[in-house]
């Protein structure tokens, strides 16, 4: 039987000091790592709650974003037409849109990033759902007038209701801020799609959104516009296409946070280690004890395992309380498919929370097995002779 | 005769300490019968505590055999003996040993959390202990809140609790005012006297060893004399 865990609890409170040492620095690896987690986890919510599930995103075919993709107005009117895309009042449910790019400082620094700006057709809000303008007015069709997503206009500077902005010789002005409920195109500029097209002298769309009657002919659709050599398009169901942006983007968020977490969790693992050390040198006599009474080295050396992960887990509960006024903070990062800002919320989940504890105790393992080993194999004889 | 409860057989133990060669008992013989209280006394280094230990099963001999209550101690793996000294062995140190962060009563119940007694059981066996030495009414001190003579006597109940075939004490008075060795003599007289419990005591104090039903004397790893009471 172990020791019980009474022992090692009280042993931890008497030297509160050491602990709150080393629970701090693994607290701040944990916060770190969880933070960047939140991060990922935040683009990846983003993403995937931006498709619509009967929705089917048309590019050229071998293009991986919208914005080196290339379809005519003969193809939108072939796709638009096709068997099993879903009508409105007579109408299919298709918008023909183009992508372009505006460079705009951030707010508050010099530097800024590449804003989408889509133009957009009179089905493409009815193709997306939680789209409502939140101030000022839609764009007038035909005329030089933008709207801007709340996020966009938190984030960029001139890009709020009455700012004015360039693309190429023409002078667009913002007229409404929408919101998206929290979806991906919450990061973009909307324009009316011939306007953008006039001040781009480009005749061609970059990608076609379609509405499909059912769930069955996402797929059937799908399957004609690929099998229609002409074409040469190809079409994702929406969410697919999201989450493939997400896992493109978080996964690169990612990798850097989980690197930099390791580092760091090296640099706690050794403080924790220091620390059980420090703790099996001062309770030499103590191990000499509870060996002569009768406990085994493996009930030692798991009474120190225990120990340490106890400390790691007050850490790394620091370091979830450190992380947790980020959840729902605003940020951005560059969308690395679209190559151009991507707004959305730190996201610190139940599921990141659970990751972050179990990655603050695997510090504290990491750091009590070499003590643990030690303090479970000195000879009883010598520990009892330690004062 | 007696049963014995120790049995020691041609025990040699040689340390090297530093580089050197420390003959720490040299070809030791020695019967310990059931319900015996033997004194162990010499000077420093004259072998007292080894001997202990190897009854203890906390050491092991160099040559020669320690059997105790006819388990031979050199056929027992390191988890095996823990578990034996457990069951059979309690053991007192001169400076208590008490675990300074459980309360007297935790420290007491120790050796049963490894004993197959549920939480009543263990209670009723930590507070008949603790009853016996005195201190019923300390169960929720914590060492630092006690005196000297309460902690050793905190330790003799720990010693005592698993109901053990054979009582070690290594200098329990050595720590003490006399007062407080006084009691704790006297504790271990009525173990011995009236629950029959076989005692081997390690002790420098004439006074002490004064307790006891034999006096054997060590000297340079030699036993050289026995002295039995009146």
């Amino acid at each position: 039987m172990a020791l019980p865990i009474k022992y090692n609890i009280r042993n931890v409170l008497v030297r509160k000091g050491t602990t709150l040492a080393t629970a701090t620095s693994i607290g701040i690896t944990v916060a770190v790592f969880l933070m960047v987690m939140a991060l990922a986890r935040g683009i990846d919510l983003t993403l995937q709650s931006s498709g619509e599930p009967l929705n089917l995103i048309v590019l050229r075919e071998g293009a991986t974003a919208e914005l080196v993709s290339d379809i005519d107005q003969a193809k939108f009117d072939t796709v638009k037409f096709l068997d099993g895309v879903a009508t409105a009042n007579g109408e299919p449910l298709a918008a023909a849109e183009a992508i372009t790019l505006l460079y705009r400082p951030r707010k508050g620094q010099s530097q800024g990033a590449n804003v989408t700006i889509r133009g957009t057709g009179p089905q493409s809000t009815a193709l997306r759902s939680g789209f409502r303008i939140d101030r000022g007015r839609a764009f007038q069709p035909g005329l030089a007038e933008a709207i801007v997503s709340q996020r966009i206009a938190d984030r960029f500077q001139a890009l709020d209701v009455g700012d004015r902005f360039k693309i190429q010789n023409s002078e667009f002005t913002i007229v409404g801020v929408f919101d998206a409920g929290g979806k991906a195109f919450e990061s973009e500029i909307w324009v009316d799609i011939n306007a953008l097209k006039n001040a781009t002298n480009r005749p061609t769309y970059s990608s076609v959104l379609l509405r499909v009657s059912d769930a069955a002919a996402l797929s059937t659709v799908a399957a004609r516009i690929a099998e229609d050599q002409r074409l040469q398009l190809k079409a994702t169901p929406e969410v697919k296409w999201y989450e493939d942006q997400g896992g493109a983007t978080s996964g690169t968020i990612k990798g850097l946070g989980v690197f930099i977490a390791a580092i760091m969790a090296v640099g706690a693992g050794f403080a924790g280690m220091n620390t059980m050390y420090a703790a099996v040198a001062n309770r030499t006599k103590e191990i000499g004890t509870l060996r002569v009474l009768g406990f085994g080295r493996l009930s030692i050396l798991l009474s120190f395992v225990l120990e340490s992960v106890t400390i790691a887990v007050i850490g790394a509960a620091i370091g979830i309380v450190l992380a947790l006024p980020l959840n729902f903070v605003s940020t951005g990062t560059n969308n690395f498919t679209t190559f151009s800002e991507i707004a959305f919320n730190f996201r610190v989940t139940w599921d990141l929370m659970v990751a972050a504890l179990l990655f603050g105790a695997g510090i504290g393992l990491f750091g009590s097995l070499l003590p643990s080993i030690r303090a479970s194999r000195f000879a009883i004889v010598d520990a009892l002779r330690e004062n | 005769m007696a049963d014995l409860v120790g049995k020691i057989r041609g025990v040699t133990k040689l340390y090297t300490r530093d580089g050197f060669d420390v003959l720490a008992l040299d070809n030791v013989d020695l019967d310990i019968p059931a319900g015996d209280f033997v004194a162990l006394m010499g000077p420093s280094g004259s072998g007292k505590s080894t001997l202990l230990n190897l009854l203890a099963g906390i050491d092991r001999p160099t040559s020669g055999d320690v059997s105790v209550m006819g388990t031979p101690l050199g056929t027992l793996s390191e988890s095996q003996l823990a578990s034996w000294r457990n069951r059979h062995v309690g053991y007192i140190f001169q400076s208590f040993n008490l675990i300074p962060v459980l309360t007297a009563y935790e420290n007491v119940e120790l050796p049963l959390l490894l004993t197959n007694l549920g939480k009543s059981d263990r209670k009723r066996s930590v507070e008949t202990a603790l009853d016996l030495v005195g201190l019923a009414d300390r169960m929720d001190h914590r060492p630092r809140q006690l005196s000297g003579g309460q902690e050793q006597r905190v330790a003799i109940a720990r010693a005592i609790v698993v109901d053990p075939d054979v009582i070690l004490a290594d200098e329990p008075t050595g720590n003490l005012d006399a007062r407080s060795g006084e009691e704790v003599m006297s504790i271990l007289t009525t173990l011995n006297e009236k629950l029959t419990k076989t005692i081997v005591m390690v002790t420098h104090d004439p006074h002490a060893a004064g307790f006891a039903k034999r006096q054997l004397h060590l000297e340079k790893g030699v036993l050289v004399e026995s002295v039995g009471k009146g």
